[in-house]
This record gives structure tokens, C-alpha cells and sequence, in this order.
């Protein structure tokens, strides 16, 4: 096999290949929307299609990412982020709803023959506000119950199974018709964002160009954060909390830190995949999508930045191909994959790249 | 020294550490009769730095400790010694705001009472604790693990901004050369032998600087030669630091310890020099056998 060679070609040439192949991907990003901008009868044409599925796996990337500061620094594993990444594409839905409907209730409220907007829809027709919601339902909420876990030191897989049970009690709620967002078909049929038609090729290179944006500034604060003391207490309290504690740093806050900031970056990810995928349903808020982002992590490389987003690319890389050639077996093959990857890759792709880079 | 007349204060040791000439004496608010100051620190005006009475903890009906007294005064270098499940950790736990004492006092100087505080009060209040298996970053280098404990602003945003002046990378080499850790500096500590991470902890305590350390067996685990490099440590911090140490190995504790208290089902069964505790005959009949 010439892939060891290749590592370990990698691992000689050291950072500058790694910087390198990061600035190529970064620059076919870049080049995608602008290329889906080129006539239809171009060769180097890229289709709607290939644009919303790059863009939708970038906004998994982010997600990732983001489970990856709380899980691989952190070591608090949550299976509830898909409820912060539901929240602020809700948050974005409600404007692109009250932007489609214009003076008028939005179609499911009509349905609903209720004769006004509930008071959390109030503004939601203001962008700036919309955008303020995107960050702080997720973040509240965050904030609110990682300060009562944290609190109660509660941890481990008590922890995993209270963000489950919580985006689980989210996607109930969600999928009432009462709560007013749409019930279970949630929102869609989503016409302009901004005065810009929403499926207009110059919309979509725009979001997908703000998707790398964030991506990009998320990778750029996971650095940083990486590389400060504040990463390094974060790594001391995954491995010994107590001895933390014993040097004087009270673990809450800076738990409670990274969990919200986690947390804001889904509802981010969540706002810009709403209007380039055009629906949110509660099915967002389901165990299993949270649960897929707890592999994208496990997969890539748990503790390191790239790792997530090699993770989140290649398993729906793979779910896209899979879920057309053979749409019943995807969820045995996620299944199976998890197994694999906890039993012989505990470090992730990227921890097997490293090994095989350094023997 | 204002002297209280109850009968608590009989109960102190019969250690004075010498006490600093005080530059402001006569012209303090004592002196004029306005009272204490308060002032930054911890007070220690009386010259113990820990005070616990009649301290009970109990688990499940099985009383850990059971009305305890002990003092610890200041710059004092105490020896805790007794059998398996006499109480050494829970009294450790009790200190640094681990357990709780169903009953009784903690008094960490004469202001702060332990038994109000959080763990993490306790540590900033300058109590520093070796754990009994040695507990360190094993994921961070030895230089980071040091770096961590160092003492300097604990909270979130420090953290997020801190930078380590030269003076503190200083420090930390002081503190490398002291522990023998220099040539290892940037291994991850999980690397390291157990010796060496009971090396790395006293390191991590020692950049913490806290007035009083708690060391759960120290030495257990080190070579002959590491012990009595220890006990030359510990000897060399008494007197700037107070120090509480438990032990099973006596020749350690020997060498060391100018004040030694045997601890036996939760109370206090002998205190004294070493000599005198080892002639005691309860501890003989209890602890040291025949």
C-alpha cells in the first residue's frame, strides 16, 4: 500500500503541507459558488444540487466542530446538540416565514385559525432580531441548563443522557401544533431572505460563502481556545477534575464557557442550513441526528480540530452515496461504523494518520 | 496576645513558631484599642493556621472521625500517623472542603471557617493537597502541569488572556530543578514514572504556594534515595509554609517530623514528639505493636 508512504511523506514535509492542502480545500470552497455562478451549458458548471449538499455537510462540519470543544477538550459528551442547531434554524425559519407570508400570518397559522402572532414571533420579521434569537436561544438555553449540570456536577454518561432526554423533550414539544412553529411539517416553502430570492443562484453562493465564513472563524476560536491556558484547563479538568479543583479553578465556569459557546456555534450552523436546505422540522431535534454528530466526532478524531471535520465530510460524504445506492442499510452501517471506530480507532482517523505517520 | 480564657486554648500544642517582629508594634489599631484590622491574608494573629474541634463525620452510621481536635500552628511541620481507617484521608477531606463535618469547627487561621467554603474557596485560600495516588494532567506536559497550578488568577477570562510573564517561566524552572523534572520538561505527564509524578504533584504544590500543605503519603512509591530528598524538601519549607503530612513509612517520618500525631478510630490518640508518642503505650498497643 503506498498510503503509509504518503503519511509518512506528509509528516516529513510537516506543517507547511498540512498548511498547504488546507489553503487547497479552502480555495475550492471558495471556488465552488462562484463556479455555480457560470452558465448551465459551462463545463465547469456546478449544480444547485452539489452546492446545497456541500453547503449542508460544511454546516455538519461546524456542528462537529462544535461538539468537539465540549466532548474532545471538555470531556462532556453530549448527545443534545441537534436541539442548539434545531433552535437557531428555527430562529432563522421564523424570519424567512414572516418574509414569506409579508403582511399576512404564515400559512400553518391559518390553518391553525389563530387570528394573531404569538408574542415570541413578535420582531421576528426584523432580520437584526432574527439573528439576535439565532444566538440566544441556544445560548440561554445552554446557559441555563449547563449551570444547573454543572452545579450538581453532574458529568459523565448522566450528563450524555440529560442532553439526549433534553433534545428528545425538545422534539415533543416542537411537534405539538400549539407550541407555534409549525408542528411536525415545521417551516418551509421559505420565498426570499433579505428581498433576495431564496433559490436564487446568487443567494445561495452567498449563504454557502457565509457557511465557509463561519467555518473558518469557528476553526480560528477553536485554535486559539486550543492553544490558551484556558484549553489547557479544559484538558486538565477531562482528565482530573479534582486535582483542578485542589489548584483553586472552579470547573463551572469554565465548563459553563465552552458549553455555551458550543452551543452558539450550532445555532449558527443551524441558521445558515435552514435557508440553503429550505426546511426545519422538529426532526432536527431527534436523539439519532444528535447522536450521528457524537460519530462525525469519534470518527474524525476526537481532542483535535481538523478531526471533527474530516469526520462530519466523510460519513455524509458517505450518507449521501449510501442513502441512493442502498437507503436501507445506512443506519447498519452507521451503526457498525461507531462500533469500529470505538473498538480500533480510539483516536480517530486523524489518530491513525499520526501512528502510522510516526512508525 | 490577647489570651482567652477557655479551655480550648489548654487543648493548642506547645508550638510557637518564632513570631516576625512586628514593625508596627505599639501602633497599631490594637494598641490604640480599636481592634483588628482587617487586613488582606490570612490572620493568623494567634499563630495556628489550622484549628479544627470536635470535628465528627460519620457515613452511613460509621463514624470516620469522631470528635477530633487538632492544631496546626503556623510554619509547623506535623506528622498524621495511625492505622488503615483511623481517618487520615476523611480529616484531609474534611479540610479541603471535600466532606462535610456533621459537627464541629474548621478554622483555617482565625477568619475563614473551612466548613462555609468550597472546595475551590479553600484552594484559593491557600490549603494545597497531594492526593494520596498521585494525581496530575497526564495529558499536558510536565511544563503545562506546573504552569496550571501556578498561583495567579484562576477565573475564565484570566485564563482566556493569561500570559506567562518571564518572571513566572522563571519560577517554573525553579521549580523543575527542584523536583528533578528539568530534562523532562516537556513530556506528557502521563509518561512519567510513579516517582516521578509524586515529584510533579509536590512540583504543582509547590507552584500553587500555599501556606498549608496537605501531603497524603509522599513518599510511597519513591526510591531510598527520592525519600530522603523529600524529607530534606519538606524540612526546608517548614517555617515558610505549614505543613500536614501523612505517613506509614516511620523512618520518613522520623526524619522529618518535629511534632507527630496518632490518629486511631477517628480521634486523636497521642500527640507529641516522636519518641514520645513511640513510648506511649496506647499507640504501642494500637499502632506500633510489639
Amino acid at each position: 500500500m503506498n498510503q503509509p508512504l504518503l503519511v509518512t511523506a506528509t509528516q516529513k514535509a510537516g506543517p507547511k503541507v498540512s498548511i498547504a492542502v488546507g489553503a487547497v480545500v479552502l480555495a475550492l470552497l471558495i471556488a465552488l459558488p462562484l463556479l455555480s455562478l457560470l452558465p448551465q451549458d459551462n463545463a465547469l458548471h456546478v449544480s444547485a444540487y452539489t452546492l446545497t449538499l456541500v453547503g449542508k455537510i460544511l454546516c455538519y462540519a461546524i456542528v462537529a466542530l462544535a461538539l468537539d470543544l465540549v466532548w474532545g477538550y471538555a470531556g462532556l459528551l453530549s448527545l443534545g446538540h441537534g436541539l442548539f442547531f434545531a433552535l437557531g434554524g428555527y430562529a432563522m425559519g421564523m424570519y424567512l416565514m414572516r418574509q414569506a407570508a409579508g403582511d399576512d400570518l404564515p400559512a400553518f397559522m391559518t390553518f391553525l385559525s389563530w387570528t394573531e402572532l404569538p408574542w415570541y414571533w413578535s420582531g421576528t420579521g426584523n432580520f437584526l432580531w432574527a439573528m439576535c434569537l439565532v444566538v440566544l436561544a441556544p445560548g440561554l438555553l445552554a446557559l441555563v441548563f449547563g449551570f444547573f449540570a454543572f452545579r450538581s456536577r453532574i458529568k459523565g454518561v448522566y450528563f450524555s443522557i440529560m442532553t439526549q432526554a433534553l433534545t428528545f423533550a425538545g422534539m415533543l414539544l416542537f411537534f405539538r401544533n400549539e407550541t407555534g412553529f409549525g408542528g411536525n411539517n415545521g417551516f418551509t416553502n421559505f420565498r426570499t431572505i433579505l428581498g433576495f430570492g431564496i433559490t436564487e443562484p446568487g443567494t445561495r453562493a452567498v449563504l454557502f460563502l457565509a457557511t465557509v465564513l463561519l467555518l473558518v472563524a469557528s476553526l480560528f476560536i477553536g485554535w486559539r481556545l486550543a492553544r490558551s491556558k484556558f484549553g489547557r484547563v479544559l484538558t486538565a479538568l477531562r482528565d482530573a477534575e479534582n486535582r483542578l479543583m485542589f489548584c483553586g479553578y472552579d470547573p463551572r465556569g469554565f465548563k459553563l464557557f465552552v458549553w455555551v459557546l458550543s452551543a452558539v456555534l450550532c445555532g449558527l450552523a443551524g441558521a445558515l442550513y435552514v435557508p440553503q436546505v429550505g426546511i426545519i422540522n422538529p426532526g432536527e431535534m431527534s436523539p439519532t441526528n444528535s447522536i450521528e454528530a457524537a460519530v462525525w466526532v469519534a470518527l474524525g478524531g476526537r481532542g483535535t480540530l481538523i478531526g471533527p471535520l474530516l469526520g462530519a465530510g466523510v460519513v455524509n460524504g458517505m450518507k449521501s452515496w449510501f442513502t441512493v445506492a442502498f437507503p436501507e442499510y445506512w443506519l447498519f452501517f452507521l451503526g457498525a461504523l461507531f462500533i469500529v471506530v470505538t473498538l480500533y480507532l480510539p483516536k480517530g482517523v486523524i489518530g491513525l494518520l499520526k501512528k502510522r505517520g510516526e512508525s | 496576645m490577647r489570651v482567652t480564657a477557655s479551655a480550648e486554648f489548654m487543648l493548642e500544642p506547645a508550638f510557637f513558631p518564632p513570631l516576625e517582629p512586628n514593625k508596627d508594634a505599639g501602633t497599631s489599631r490594637d494598641a490604640l484599642g480599636l481592634g483588628q484590622r482587617v487586613e488582606p491574608g490570612l490572620n493568623t494573629r494567634h499563630g495556628t493556621i489550622l484549628t479544627l474541634e470536635d470535628i465528627s463525620v460519620s457515613f452511613d452510621g460509621f463514624r470516620a472521625l469522631n470528635a477530633l481536635n487538632l492544631y496546626i500552628g503556623v510554619g509547623e511541620l506535623r506528622c498524621i500517623i495511625g492505622p488503615n481507617g483511623a481517618g487520615k484521608t476523611t480529616l484531609m477531606d474534611v479540610i479541603t472542603g471535600k466532606t462535610r463535618p456533621s459537627h464541629g469547627k474548621a478554622w483555617f487561621g482565625e477568619t475563614l471557617d473551612l466548613t462555609q467554603m468550597s472546595e475551590v474557596q479553600i484552594a484559593q485560600a491557600g490549603i494545597g493537597r497531594k492526593f494520596q495516588k498521585p494525581t496530575v494532567f497526564e495529558a499536558l506536559s510536565v511544563f503545562e502541569n506546573l504552569e496550571l497550578a501556578q498561583k495567579t488568577d484562576k477565573s475564565v477570562w484570566a485564563s482566556l488572556r493569561a500570559r506567562l510573564s518571564g518572571e513566572q517561566k522563571d519560577r517554573i524552572s525553579e521549580v523543575l530543578d527542584t523536583i528533578g523534572l528539568t530534562t523532562s520538561v516537556n513530556r506528557p505527564a502521563g509518561l512519567l514514572s510513579h516517582g516521578q509524578k509524586q515529584f510533579l504533584e509536590i512540583g504543582m504544590l509547590l507552584m500553587q504556594d500555599p501556606q498549608l500543605l496537605l501531603l497524603d503519603e509522599p513518599v510511597a512509591g519513591m526510591t531510598d534515595a527520592e525519600t530522603a530528598f523529600t524529607a530534606e524538601l519538606f524540612k526546608s519549607l517548614a517555617g515558610k509554609h505549614s505543613l500536614m503530612v501523612v505517613e506509614h513509612d516511620m523512618g520518613f517520618v522520623g526524619s522529618i517530623a518535629d511534632h507527630v500525631t496518632v490518629l486511631h478510630q477517628g480521634s486523636v490518640l497521642a500527640e507529641g514528639s516522636l519518641e514520645q508518642v513511640q513510648d506511649n503505650e496506647r499507640v504501642i498497643e494500637v499502632y506500633l505493636g510489639r
